[in-house]
């Protein structure tokens, strides 16, 4: 690893942690209403609460919770499928985009709706001005409150103590809407502005080259979205070729602030969690615990990328700058592959770089990262409700050992909470596996292979995992736009989202309607290094018993079958 | 449950507004005035007429230009309608076949050539579109350039020089040559 890296790494720490204090209290502040932006736009809240016939003051209990987060997001999934069905004849189309197939229709509006945005089309060439703001750009703001709204539910259930009710779920979220997803977007969009990424409403434009080829550049609204996306760990470009196209990540700059994007809500939540259970070191232990996980993570990709592809030395090309195949030269391989450690470890999806190019172990680290979960930082909301429910699993296992009921805040684990955390454990690693033996043994499946060997296998691994931990990078060269990927990733996609969210919102309510236990001298604390390495070990534990095999068979294949040469 | 679907509509339908609709434009307007080339695509005029944009490459094939990254984009390199990369794995005999005939034609094109050819000279990059090539791809090609346009050298290794970006304040990125406006200075030589 080059200086260059480790500085790159020390830096992105440094800012990441200065910055998610601050935002942590924040979003709580909104969260419980008592900040000043909820002062200040109580007027607007309440026009909207009342145009929508919604009383702010009646909570919900958490079965009510789910059916209203679920309306919300079927409701999503429609719009965004009746948008590409119909935008031929909708107005924003000035390239005369044409309607989009019913199978990729429907597999991007699950996409979307479960905040994993997965692209199974190609932006420039497939989507309207307007489907890509009102549809999807839409969807990136509200699957990532959705995400966020869960996870404050699951708080809300550790922090009250013998409570029916675990919070409306109309105001939760209406207020990260207004006060937190939409004033950071437009910050952030103006800066990307400022680097280069466009924002304008133009048809494509036609140039003619230096050596006189006519070039179409595509144009569009693309920096409003941009911001969301990576704030919301949606992840989906505007473009094919996502934020390694120039428009959408014009520079050095542009790539840092996209990173810090990515990690900013996932990072804050954890002290929002601290400061909502009122004990701020709780949030701190689970932010270790992730932090560490992901600078070991980001130091092998680094190193795998800087390594070089040994069989393209041997035809006298100098390696010196690293594997480049697939990477643009103002990010290079350290500025990739910290950005593929980011983007996968949450389940953002966006891509700098083309992950399919990777080296055999540059490209492990990204499929692993997504094994473990997406819990380590995770998506925004969804990162810290899969952690918590981790931390539910590492206090019984640590129970267990001692012989003694397990306990989490102050709540007594039980039978029910259990098998809340089993199925929100066990669901997405199940689509995963399951979703890769039908591909690979499915003539469909195999036909949207595009690399010969074991890397073919990770093609299809890859892009099952992918879509049940809700992040939506791929390796990319895998053909995935066909009836029997579309429909095969969408199921893993809906499945692996509202399969989790659904038991963590049960959890929640039971969580909320227990008593509160006293902290005594037999307590396990669930703040020091003991518990964070308990926590850390069970992450990795779930993880490689699951994915071990499967690993086996492709990286690792061809990682030594490369250097056993 | 039925009490919800009101709720649930109205909210939804209002706050697609607020964020698909009112928040584009809104950007949209206040970028205008500030980032007025930013916003519209940083298009490169020349005697009047647009010739590209500086941050989206094109294909240079003739000796006396310099040339970009490869690019895998179909059908044609450099189509900026359809970004995206060649997605070969690194074990991938294709990948080695695509180098080996870029490796081949950049020494038929300066057979003398003693430098070592720089990776990113020879291998695609992810959008297919990279505007960049790193400075030591830049002076590999100063020869051929130099002997294609009748210039010393020494001139062209000073003009890449000129047109180096070191990493952004000096912390991010790679330096990088920018090969669409280094070209554009190239013909302002003649």
């Amino acid at each position: 690893m080059s200086p260059h890296a480790w500085l790159l790494l020390g830096l992105y720490l440094a800012i990441l942690l200065l910055l998610v204090k601050p935002f942590g209290s924040y979003i709580a502040d909104v969260m419980e209403g008592r900040s000043v932006a909820t002062r200040l736009g109580g007027g607007v809240e309440a026009l909207i609460y009342r145009l929508c016939g919604i009383k702010r003051e009646v909570e919900m209990a958490w079965l009510t919770y789910a059916f209203a987060i679920l309306l919300f997001n079927v409701l999503g999934a429609l719009a965004v499928y009746a948008l590409q069905r119909l935008q031929f004849w909708l107005p924003g189309n000035p390239a005369a985009m044409l309607n989009v197939s019913p199978d990729s229709s429907f597999n991007t509006a699950i996409s979307f709706s479960t905040n994993t945005n997965w692209q199974g089309y190609s932006g420039e060439s497939t989507l309207s001005y307007l489907t890509q703001m009102l549809g999807l750009a839409v969807q990136n703001f509200f699957s990532a409150a959705t995400g966020i709204v869960v996870v404050i539910a699951l708080i809300r259930g550790f922090a009250r103590h013998t409570a029916k009710t675990i919070g409306n779920a109309w105001v939760d979220l209406t207020r990260l809407t207004l006060y937190v997803l939409l004033p950071l977007s437009f910050v952030f969009a103006i800066f990307l502005v400022s680097q280069g990424a466009i924002q304008n409403f133009d048809g494509y434009q036609d140039v003619t080259t230096l050596e006189n080829v006519r070039q179409t550049l595509p144009m569009g609204p693309v920096a409003s979205q941009e911001a969301i996306k990576m704030l919301g760990t949606n992840g989906g470009g505007f473009f094919n070729a996502n934020s390694a196209h120039p428009f959408e990540n014009p520079t050095p700059l542009s790539n840092f602030v996209q990173m810090l994007a990515i990690f900013l809500i996932p990072g804050a939540l954890c002290l929002s969690f601290g400061r909502m259970v009122g004990d701020t070191r709780q949030g701190w232990a689970v932010l270790a615990a992730m932090t560490l996980m992901f600078v070991v993570m980001a130091l092998l990709a680094m190193h795998y990328e800087a390594q070089g592809n040994p069989l393209l030395g041997q035809l006298g090309v100098d390696m010196n700058a690293g594997n480049m195949e697939g990477k643009e030269m103002r990010f290079g391989v350290s500025d990739s592959g910290l950005f593929a450690t980011i983007t996968t470890l949450a389940s953002c999806g966006a891509v700098n770089a083309m992950h399919d190019s990777f080296m055999p172990m540059g490209g492990f680290v990204p499929l692993a990262n997504m094994m473990l979960g997406e819990v380590v930082f995770g998506g925004v909301g969804s990162g810290l409700y899969g952690m918590l429910v981790f931390a539910v699993m590492a206090v019984f296992i640590a129970g267990l050992m001692i012989g003694r009921t397990p306990e989490y805040l102050g709540k007594k684990i039980e039978a029910f909470e259990m098998k809340m955390v089993s199925i929100a454990i066990l669901v997405t690693p199940i689509l995963a596996l399951a979703g890769t033996a039908v591909a690979v043994t499915a003539a469909d499946g195999i036909a949207g292979v595009a690399n010969p060997g074991a890397h073919g296998f990770s093609e299809i691994l890859y892009a099952f995992t992918s879509a049940a931990n809700n992040n939506g990078s791929a390796f990319a060269g895998l053909s995935a736009n066909t009836p029997f990927y579309n429909v095969m990733t969408a199921i893993a996609m809906w499945f692996g989202r509202f399969g989790v969210i659904v038991p963590v919102l049960a959890l929640a309510g039971a969580l909320a309607a227990k008593k509160r236990i006293a902290v005594t001298a037999g307590t396990m604390p669930t703040h020091g290094p003991l518990f964070v390495t308990l926590l850390i070990g069970t992450v990795l534990l779930v993880g490689a018993l699951n994915y071990v095999p499967a690993l086996a068979l492709g990286p690792v294949i061809e990682h030594l079958t490369l250097f056993a040469r | 449950m039925k009490e919800l679907i009101r709720p649930a509509v109205s909210l939804f339908v209002l706050l697609s507004v607020v964020t698909g609709i009112a928040y584009p434009l809104l950007t949209t307007a206040l970028v205008a005035p500030i980032f007025r080339d930013e916003a519209a695509g940083s298009l490169v005029v020349r005697d009047g007429r647009p010739v590209g944009s500086s941050l989206i490459g094109q294909n240079f094939a003739a000796p006396k230009y310099f040339w970009g990254r490869p690019s895998a984009t179909a059908p044609q390199p450099y189509n900026a309608a359809a970004s995206g990369g060649s997605n070969l794995g690194p074990l991938n005999p294709a990948l080695a076949a695509a180098v080996k005939a870029r490796v081949d034609a950049l020494k038929t094109a300066d057979p003398g050539n003693p430098l070592a050819i720089p990776a990113d000279l020879v291998t695609a990059s992810a959008s297919g579109l990279d505007p960049h090539i790193s400075p030591a791809a830049a002076h590999y090609q100063a020869a051929r350039v130099a002997a294609a346009r009748h210039l010393p050298e020494q001139t062209l290794n000073a003009l890449i020089d000129a047109h180096t970006q070191d990493r952004q304040w000096g912390l991010f990125g790679e330096p990088r040559v920018n090969v669409l406006e280094l070209n554009l200075a190239l013909d302002e030589l003649r």
